[in-house]
């Protein structure tokens, strides 16, 4: 019976694939050759920045742990749940306070909601910097990536920049000397310390106008700003050459 | 003689297999990838293990965040400071550097420097060569490392830098361990003694960051006083 059910999904998965509307969609036929498993690839805008083959052994796992993908898809998540945490929040004092409260008892799975966005916030700055380490460590950075680095450098930069300005939106206790701790360091640095601070707050304490900074940077410029650069990261991978792959992997040893 | 190596023109397949005519000099030597070893097509054999590594992290996520609930506090008040208050647990590090340091070199000198350190990694030759620390005049090599050493050591201390002293005597250990066994043939000793120098600074920028992150998280109370962190303390 089981068998009977597999085959009938596969032949009406077949006969789907042969159909003019799928092949509108996806601007092919069945992927049965190594020609439209390429198409796949390239004539999808979403895949389209991939490379269409890959090293074998750039898919063993110890060749990345997927820590760049896994980083990418924490970002995906974070987009997610973060628009849909924006609809129930307003960035005042102390009104973002009293919408966790209702993110907590009054809208439904609002606490789950909360916590798989704070979960994937912190995951991700943990995975950027495992990231790093790990392609430190294969050498990734090495002629023709050198530039790509630089770019993961920023992309870390964005991340913890990006973490750190949604640190405070909860408006409670702990987010609020968060951030003044934090912002406090700023004022050291000479001559523009308190210039800088000033911009970043909107005045000279973390008040509301710094949470309506802190907000707008959270949820447009810095999302935009990773996106663009995780779109460059991704792509110049492909363009450089495809992941480092170590010179004893390729030898076999 | 390394000339010979090199298959210029193209394979009587051009089509099934494109080769692209080099010329290996030493200036560009370091960009030349010998053989690249089998290749797979992208769809579906890298996407399906993309979708998979997916689904095992929203699923993990999903139970993890069923369970382990965000914290929240009263509402923020500026005339209450708690103490310690303490950044999140990816800037604790800076904050325990803080405590050693005067702000303007924990805060703002040390971070700049170390994310000038990162962005520069691969435009230094010698990351990119990774010469084995040990394999060119190693007696002299060792004399740098140690007078670098006891000058860090003793710089920290002088500080009262504990927690970024331990780390780094640790790592110095390990390292001037290696050069007693850079004759080894084979195993993870002569793996360490193999390692280059810019290796071991990162290995050791690790270390200390993951000791100041931890301390600064777990083991820091009222006042950054030290507190094992199985006693809770009434704030």
């Amino acid at each position: 019976m089981k068998q009977i059910m597999a085959t009938s999904v596969t032949t009406l998965l077949a006969t789907l694939r042969e159909t003019k509307v799928w092949k509108s969609i996806f601007r092919r036929g069945p992927a049965n050759s190594n020609r439209t498993r390429s198409i796949a690839v390239f004539g999808n805008l979403f895949l389209h920045w991939m490379p269409v083959k890959v090293r074998e052994k750039a898919l063993h796992v110890r060749a990345s742990y997927y820590l760049g993908s896994i980083s990418l898809f924490l970002f995906l998540v974070l987009s997610v749940t973060g628009i849909l945490l924006m609809f129930y929040y307003h960035p005042a004092a102390p009104n973002a306070y009293r919408d966790m409260k209702d993110l907590q008892f009054v809208v439904s799975n609002g606490v789950f909601l909360r916590n798989l966005h704070r979960l994937a916030a912190h995951l991700m700055v943990f995975m950027v910097f495992a990231h790093m380490f790990h392609v430190f460590y294969r050498g990734g950075y090495k002629p023709p990536h050198e530039f790509n680095w630089v770019i993961g450098v920023l992309l870390l930069l964005v991340t913890l920049f990006l973490s750190y300005t949604g640190y405070l939106l909860p408006w409670d206790q702990l987010a609020f000397w968060a951030v003044t701790v934090g912002t406090n360091i700023i004022s050291a640095m000479p001559i523009i310390g308190d210039k800088i601070k000033f911009l970043l707050l909107g005045g000279h304490i973390v008040g509301e106008n710094a949470l309506l900074r802190f907000y707008v940077l959270h949820v447009v410029i810095l999302p935009l700003v990773a996106f663009v650069l995780i779109g460059i990261h991704f792509w110049r991978v492909q363009k450089d050459g495809g992941l480092t792959v170590k010179p004893r992997d390729s030898d076999g040893k | 003689m390394e000339n010979k190596k090199i298959e210029t023109g193209f394979s009587s397949d051009a089509k099934k297999e494109p080769r692209r005519v080099v010329f290996v000099t030493k200036k560009t030597s370091a960009k030349v990838v010998g053989d690249r070893g089998p290749q797979l097509m992208t769809y579906p054999h890298l996407l399906l293990r993309e979708a998979i590594v997916f689904e095992i992290m929203v699923i993990a996520m999903v139970v993890i965040a069923l369970f382990w609930d965000a914290p929240l506090e009263q509402l923020a008040n500026p005339l209450l400071t708690p103490n310690p208050a303490k950044a999140p647990w990816y800037f604790l590090g800076l904050q325990e550097l803080l405590h050693f340091f005067p702000p303007f070199v924990a805060g703002i000198l040390i971070p700049t420097l170390v994310v000038l350190a990162l962005v520069v990694i691969p435009y230094f030759n010698v990351n990119v060569e990774g010469e084995p620390l040990w394999t060119r005049r190693p007696g002299r090599n060792l004399r740098t490392v140690l007078i670098t050493t006891i000058a860090l050591l003793a710089f920290l201390a002088f500080f009262d830098a504990w927690t970024i002293l331990v780390p780094t005597a640790i790592v110095a250990s390990i390292l001037i361990f290696s050069y007693t066994a850079r004759q080894q043939a084979n195993g993870w000793q002569s793996a360490l003694a193999a390692k280059p120098l810019s290796w071991w600074i990162m290995t050791w920028f690790i270390a200390v960051s993951i000791c100041l992150t931890v301390v600064g998280t777990f083991f820091r109370g009222p006042g950054w006083s030290w507190i094992w962190p199985w006693r809770t303390h009434v704030g």
